[in-house]
C-alpha cells in the first residue's frame, strides 16, 4: 500500500501547487493502487464512512465517472450533483450551493467549472477537500498526473523527455497542468498549434513554442495532441474542422517523425480524424486507454492523500 | 455654519495662479479673500501648519448609482466617500437606471445633489439608453445641468454616430467622454498576456483600446470637437495622444489610480476586486501611464469609482462585474508619485484639481480671490489603514483594502462650509 509519508496538501487545484517530490508521492500512490482495479473483488475499506461529492457544473462524463468509481473502490459514499439537477439554475450562486454542501458535512468536494478560479472560490465557503476536477482554462490538475503516470510508466522516467503538446493550447487546462507537470519533472515541453488557439507568453509557463508541426513532433518521447473545437462564442478560430485534420493532424507520417517508441496521448473525448486519424489513435504507439485506466487509480490517491490531511 | 475660516500657515499650493508659499489663506462667506484684506475680528482659525492648501479636488469620473442600484451607492453615500477622500466636486457618468439621457433624469440628480456634501455634476448619455443608435438632447440635458457626455461603459460603436455626437455636442460646448474601446475585441476578462495565460482566463489586448483611441482622434482631428480619452490604461494609447497633441489636436485624457499603481499581476488569486474594464495592464503599460502624467499626455486623474456589492464580486471571476470604487484612495495614491519622484507638488494639484475643471468648463481649480471657497487641506505624512470597517462608501470592492497608505485629506471644504474634518 501507500507510504505513510505526509501529503500538504489540504485542496487539490492545481499542478502549480505540487514540488516535484509531491509529484512522485502521487505516482507512488497511485501505482500502489493501481492493482486493485484488477482483482475481482474491486474494493478496499480504506475511506469507509466519507462522503465525496462530485459538483459538476459542466458536462463530463469519462472525469467523472473516474472520480465516482475511483471514490466507490475505497468504499467512500458518492453523490452527484450536476447544473441540471442542481439550484444553480435557479440563480443560486456558487457560494450558496458551497454553503449548503458544508451544511452536510462531506469529507471531499469534486468540482468541475466552466471558470477558471472557482474551485478556490470554493474552498473559501466548505471545510471539506476541494479537487479541481478542471476549470475554465486553468488546470487539471487529476488529467495532468494520470499522463505522467502513463508516460512514466512507458518510459520509466520522467526527466529529459521531449514532451510535444499539439493542438487548443488556448482553451486546454489540460495543456497548462501538463506544461507544469512535466516541466516540474525536468522535462521539456513543445507547444504547437494554429496561431489563433496558442495563447500570449505561453513560454512564460515553461513551453516552447515550435514555429511548424515537425519540429514540435521531431524527436519527440510523447505526441499529446488536444481536442479541438471551431468556434466558441462567435470566436472564429478555425475555418474548418476539415482543414484543421489537413494542416494540423497528427499523421502516421509526422508520427515518424518522433522517436520510434514515442507514445500518443489525447485526453479525449477524440474527435476521430481530426486532431489524430483512426489508424494513429488506434495503433500501437498510443496509450490512450491506458490514460484512462490510470485515471482511476490516481484518483483513487488523490482521495486517499486529502483525507490523510483532515 | 461659518463660511468665513482663516486657514494659517499652510503650504498653499495653486498651480492657476502659480503659487507655491507657506501664508495664510483667508475665506470670507464662503469666497476666498484677498491675500491683502485684513482679517475680520471673529473669523475662526484653521491651524494648516504642515499641510498642503489646494483647491479642491474634482473628480471627474465616479459612477453613484443612483437612481436603480442605491444598495451599491448613491448621490449622498457616494458623496460623503468622495469628502472625506479630499474631493469637492465630482462628475457622475450615465449608466444608472433609468440611464441620465434626457433632461428629467439629470433634473432628480442635480435636485437630489442639492443635498450632497459636495458638488456633483451629471454627465449626460450621448445615444438614447446609451444603445448607440440615436443622439440625446444635448442641449435640454446642458440646460438641466449636463457638463459633458458620455456612453460610458458602452463604447459607441458606430463611427458615424460618434462623429455627429462630437459636432453637435460642440454646440453646446460640451466635451464628449469616450470609454475607448473596440467592442469585439474585449469580450475578456483581464488584460490578454502572461498573467492571463496561467490563470486561464481570457484576455482583452491592448489593442482594443488602442483602435478605439485613434477612432476618437481622427474624428476630433475631422470635426475640430473636444474629446477626452477616459481612463488610458495602455502605453499605445498615451503614445497615440502624445502625437495628436503635439498636431495640435482637441484631445484631452485622464487615467486612473488603478492603472499607475498595479499590473495584472493584481488579478492572480482570482480577485475580482481587481476586475475592472479596461482591465489591469502589464507593467511596461504602468510604466508608459506615469511618464504620460508627468509630461502632460494624461492630463487629469480619474477615479472611475463604481461601486458593487457583494453580490457582484463574491463570485467566480468570469461572471464578477468590472469596477473597484476609489474615492478614498485617489489621493493617497497620487501622494505616492510624488514620493517616488515621478510628479512634483504642482503637479498633483493639476491633475486632481485645475485640470478636470477646465477640460469640464468648470470656474474650479483655483484659489484666486473672489472664487468660491472649496477648499482641500492635505496632510502629506498622515498614515493610514484603509480597512474594511473604515470604508465611507456604500461598497467595498477595493484592490486596496488593508493596504497602509500614506498622505490623506485631513478637511474639505465645498463653498466655505466644513463637509470633512479629520485635523482636530
Amino acid at each position: 500500500m501507500a507510504s505513510g509519508k505526509a501529503f500538504a496538501h489540504h485542496h487539490i487545484l492545481g499542478m502549480e501547487q505540487f514540488s516535484r517530490e509531491d509529484i512522485s508521492h502521487i505516482l507512488a500512490t497511485a501505482d500502489s493502487f493501481k492493482e486493485i482495479s484488477t482483482r475481482s473483488i474491486k474494493k478496499v475499506p480504506t475511506l469507509r464512512g466519507h462522503t465525496v461529492i462530485n459538483l459538476f457544473f459542466e458536462p463530463s462524463t469519462r472525469t467523472r465517472l473516474s472520480f465516482e468509481v475511483a471514490a466507490k473502490r475505497m468504499s467512500a459514499d458518492t453523490f452527484n450533483i450536476s447544473p441540471t439537477t442542481s439550484s444553480t439554475t435557479k440563480g443560486e450562486t456558487l457560494a450558496d450551493t458551497a454553503r449548503n454542501i458544508s451544511a452536510m458535512h462531506p469529507d471531499i468536494i469534486i468540482i468541475r467549472h466552466p471558470c477558471s478560479g472557482a474551485p478556490l472560490l470554493l474552498t473559501r465557503y466548505v471545510q471539506a477537500a476541494v479537487i479541481n476536477a478542471g476549470d475554465g482554462a486553468h488546470e487539471h490538475p487529476s488529467q495532468g498526473l494520470l499522463d505522467l503516470m502513463t508516460v512514466k510508466e512507458h518510459r520509466t522516467t520522467l526527466s529529459g523527455l521531449k514532451v510535444a503538446i499539439v493542438g487548443d493550447i488556448a482553451h486546454s487546462r489540460v495543456a497548462r497542468s501538463n506544461i507544469t507537470g512535466f516541466t516540474r519533472m525536468g522535462s521539456a515541453v513543445y507547444v504547437y498549434g494554429p496561431a489563433t488557439l496558442i495563447p500570449k507568453g505561453i513560454d512564460q509557463l515553461g513551453a516552447t513554442l515550435c514555429g511548424s508541426l515537425e519540429e514540435a513532433v521531431r524527436d519527440a518521447d510523447v505526441v499529446m495532441t488536444l481536442r479541438i473545437q471551431r468556434e466558441r462564442q462567435n470566436d472564429p478560430l478555425l475555418p474548418s474542422l476539415r482543414e484543421y485534420a489537413r494542416q494540423f493532424s497528427i499523421s502516421q507520417r509526422i508520427l515518424e517523425l518522433a522517436r520510434p517508441d514515442a507514445i500518443v496521448m489525447h485526453p479525449g473525448p477524440v474527435n476521430r480524424g481530426v486532431e489524430l486519424p483512426p489508424e494513429v489513435a488506434d495503433g500501437p504507439q498510443s496509450v490512450i486507454l491506458d490514460q484512462v485506466t490510470n485515471g482511476v487509480a490516481v484518483r483513487m490517491a488523490l482521495l486517499y492523500l486529502v483525507m490523510g490531511t483532515a | 455654519m461659518s463660511a468665513s475660516w482663516c486657514i494659517k500657515n499652510g503650504r498653499i499650493i495653486d498651480p492657476a495662479n502659480k503659487i507655491d508659499r507657506i501664508g495664510d489663506l483667508l475665506v470670507l462667506d464662503g469666497c476666498i479673500a484677498n491675500p491683502k484684506q485684513p482679517i475680520p475680528p471673529g473669523v475662526p482659525e484653521i491651524d494648516a501648519q504642515g499641510l498642503w492648501v489646494v483647491p479642491g479636488l474634482i473628480d471627474m469620473h465616479v459612477h453613484l448609482r443612483e437612481p436603480g442600484e442605491e444598495y451599491k451607492e448613491d448621490i449622498l453615500s457616494g458623496a460623503r466617500a468622495a469628502a472625506s477622500g479630499g474631493f469637492t466636486g465630482m462628475a457622475c457618468m450615465p449608466n444608472t437606471k433609468p440611464i441620465n439621457d434626457c433632461a428629467a433624469v439629470t433634473a432628480m440628480i442635480v435636485a437630489r445633489a442639492a443635498e450632497a456634501a459636495i458638488r456633483v455634476y451629471p454627465v449626460g448619455a450621448i445615444s438614447l439608453g446609451c444603445e448607440g443608435k440615436q443622439l440625446a438632447e444635448f442641449g435640454e440635458m446642458r440646460e438641466a445641468g449636463v457638463v459633458a457626455v458620455s456612453d460610458d461603459g458602452r463604447p459607441v460603436r458606430d463611427s458615424q454616430l460618434m462623429r455627429r455626437a462630437l459636432e453637435y455636442a460642440s454646440d453646446f460646448g460640451l466635451p464628449v467622454i469616450s470609454h475607448s474601446e473596440e467592442a469585439s475585441l474585449s469580450s475578456g476578462v483581464m488584460h490578454e498576456g502572461p498573467v492571463a495565460t496561467r490563470l486561464g482566463l481570457k484576455g482583452i489586448p491592448a489593442a482594443a483600446e488602442t483602435i478605439m483611441v485613434y477612432r476618437e482622434i481622427a474624428l476630433a482631428e475631422l470635426t475640430g470637437a473636444q474629446v477626452h480619452i477616459a481612463h488610458v490604461s495602455t502605453a499605445m494609447a498615451v503614445e497615440l495622444i502624445r502625437a495628436a497633441k503635439g498636431r495640435g489636436v482637441r484631445v484631452t485624457a485622464e487615467t486612473a489610480p488603478h492603472y499607475f499603481t498595479l499590473t495584472d499581476e493584481a488579478v492572480a488569486g482570482y480577485d475580482t476586486n481587481a476586475k475592472m474594464n479596461p482591465p489591469l495592464r502589464s507593467a511596461a503599460d504602468r510604466e508608459a501611464i506615469k511618464q504620460a502624467l508627468a509630461d502632460g499626455t494624461i492630463d487629469a486623474i480619474a477615479t472611475d469609482h463604481a461601486p458593487h456589492s457583494i453580490l457582484e464580486k463574491e463570485v467566480e471571476f468570469d461572471l464578477a462585474a468590472n469596477g473597484i470604487i476609489g474615492l478614498e484612495t485617489a489621493l493617497p495614491l497620487t501622494l505616492a508619485l510624488v514620493r517616488d519622484h515621478v510628479i512634483d507638488e504642482r503637479r498633483l494639484v493639476e491633475l486632481l484639481a485645475v485640470m478636470p475643471a477646465t477640460i469640464l468648463g468648470l470656474a474650479k481649480g483655483t484659489l484666486h480671490p473672489g472664487a468660491v471657497a472649496d477648499i482641500t487641506l492635505i496632510d502629506p505624512q498622515r498614515q493610514f489603514a484603509y480597512s474594511a470597517d473604515q470604508v465611507v462608501s456604500k461598497s467595498r470592492n477595493s484592490p486596496f483594502l488593508d493596504w497602509i497608505l500614506q498622505g490623506r485629506a485631513v478637511l474639505t471644504m465645498v463653498g466655505g462650509a466644513i463637509r470633512h474634518n479629520l485635523s482636530v
